[in-house]
């Protein structure tokens, strides 16, 4: 049930928007209007994608957050929550990426997959396999917009699930040719080895999220079309990154991803 | 350390071993004791084992990750001597109340040689040349130390808390398999628990064995064809009960299983 009024929800979406375009932290939405629920906060995370899109920005795909065991049970949640992607948070691999647009970045390691075909939730793991073109490595950098990554669950779905930046391998694959539950990771910040994990990390399988992705997505009579890039969710714990920083991600039979922050 | 002493506490620790009881840290008794008078200890152990009638089919290689050495304030591993009464087979069960202590399981992967490994000199292309084949493999590591209360020597001297291992469904050629990046799966009870990665043990396996093979160089001892060298965990040491059950899936090489009564 949608508990605040239509012009609460652009207020909140143009605070939340104008603290990412800023790069500025903010305090959580939900320390003014605490009675917020999930569907308000997913209303302004849709709202902030319309103010983009209105401007000529183009959605470049889709991400999972809150996709490990341990972080849904962090958060007291059952399901893991959805963002979406702009096209200009993508930075190209073996590039650099500016701080100063950024409050408190993280980095995560994640696959990520391309669809072929539109899908409708519900839908079950099989027709989720049949939908993806190929899959690719990637790296995901977060950056919520809260003080200190300080949230809750209505704040962080709201803003945007910390989607800020993310970096693609040049690497493809078919699914056939890789087992993703087993696909091992390993993340050197530094060329120091700081994480380290395998696919499974991420609901077991991370095509999961997929599946997850298409039923949220029913429950507001949308779709993943054709063509879509999805972030599937961080196999890793997100890693703080600087200025100055070096990240090389190494995954199991899909090459590296690199990235500089500057 | 005196060789009397040394025999004494090496005694010491198979009679904890054979009776299934747990000894007072030796680092609480012997203030002085060195890691090399703790090798010299773990070789009286093993040499009561080989009295009994146990060979010697391989080594373990243990405080592989930067977790475990940080812990025991280390920058080495350490290694230890697998007998072949330590072998249980894949989907086995192990009672835990007639053959172990305090275990602890962890996956690794474990390195079958084809070629004898003799350092110092070795490096990670003889290591792969003279590797047959690596395989899924759960160690059940188990301490005679009470508690798990161990420092280095204390581990060293118990012969890196060996216990029981397994090794699992395939055997894969070296040269089919990135032995840093593949990743590791191990679920507990049927959930999720852990995943890693080969770059968790000293950044890759193949430098663990290279490390043991020009360590135990340095004591005029090779790494054998046909042996069995157990690289390292590659996830957190996780404690098991009767009733247990654990898997462990590793990319590109395959899984084993394990329960414990």
């Amino acid at each position: 049930m949608t508990t605040v009024a239509a012009e609460v929800v652009a207020e909140l979406a143009e605070y939340l928007e104008s603290a990412e375009l800023e790069a500025r932290d903010v305090v959580k939405i939900t320390d003014t209007y605490p009675d917020l629920d999930f569907e308000d906060a997913y209303d302004i995370q849709w709202e902030i994608r319309r103010r983009k899109l209105e401007r000529g920005t183009r959605l470049a795909g889709l991400k999972a957050g809150l996709t490990s065991r341990a972080k849904m049970k962090q958060m007291g949640v059952e399901t893991p929550i959805y963002g979406f992607l702009a096209d200009y948070f993508e930075r190209p691999e073996g590039g650099e990426i500016a701080t100063a647009d950024l409050i408190h970045p993280k980095v995560e390691a994640e696959i990520a997959v391309v669809t072929k075909r539109e899908l409708r939730g519900p839908c079950h793991m099989g027709q989720a396999l049949a939908a993806i073109d190929f899959v690719l490595p990637a790296v995901e950098i977060i950056d919520s917009r809260y003080e200190n990554f300080r949230f809750d669950l209505v704040s962080v779905i709201a803003d945007n699930a910390s989607s800020s930046r993310f970096v693609l391998g040049g690497r493809m694959a078919e699914l056939r040719d890789v087992d993703l539950p087993t696909l091992g990771v390993v993340m050197e910040k530094n060329g120091e080895v700081v994480q380290l994990g395998a696919g499974a990390a991420v609901l077991n399988h991370p095509v999961s999220s997929v599946v997850l992705l298409a039923n949220m997505l029913a429950e507001r009579d949308a779709v993943i079309p054709a063509g879509t890039l999805i972030l599937t969710g961080g196999i890793t714990a997100a890693v703080a990154v600087a200025a100055g920083d070096a990240i090389n991600v190494r995954y199991q039979g899909l090459g590296n991803v690199t990235m500089r922050f500057v | 350390m005196e060789q009397r002493r040394i025999n004494e506490l090496g005694d010491e620790l198979y009679g904890a071993l054979r009776e299934r009881r747990m000894v007072e840290p030796l680092t609480d008794r012997e203030s002085a004791i060195t890691i090399e008078d703790a090798y010299y200890i773990s070789l009286r152990l093993v040499a009561r084992r080989q009295a009994d009638g146990e060979t010697i089919i391989g080594k373990k290689i243990g405080v592989t990750s930067k977790a475990v050495q940080n812990m025991l304030n280390v920058h080495q591993p350490d290694f230890g001597y697998l007998t072949d009464r330590m072998v249980y087979g894949n989907g086995d069960e192990v009672p835990i109340g007639t053959e172990l202590i305090q275990p602890r399981a962890e996956g690794e992967i474990a390195f079958i040689l084809k070629r004898d490994l003799a350092g110092p000199g070795i490096t990670n292309a003889d290591v792969l040349r003279a590797t047959e084949a690596v395989m899924p493999c759960f160690e059940i590591v188990d301490s005679r130390i009470r508690d798990w209360k161990i420092r280095i020597q204390d581990t060293v001297a118990d012969n890196a808390s060996c216990g029981l291992f397994l090794l699992g469904d395939r055997a894969v050629d070296p040269r089919r398999v990135d032995l840093a990046t593949c990743g590791m799966v191990v679920e507990k009870n049927g959930e999720l628990l852990s995943t890693g990665a080969g770059a968790a043990a000293l950044g890759s396996p193949v430098n663990c064995v290279s490390w043991l093979a020009n360590t135990l160089g340095g004591f005029g001892i090779a790494l054998k064809a046909g042996e069995v060298i157990l690289s390292g965990s590659l996830v957190p040491l996780e404690p098991v009960r009767p009733g247990d059950h654990m898997r462990v899936a590793i990319g590109g090489i395959g899984s084993a299983s394990v329960r414990f009564t």
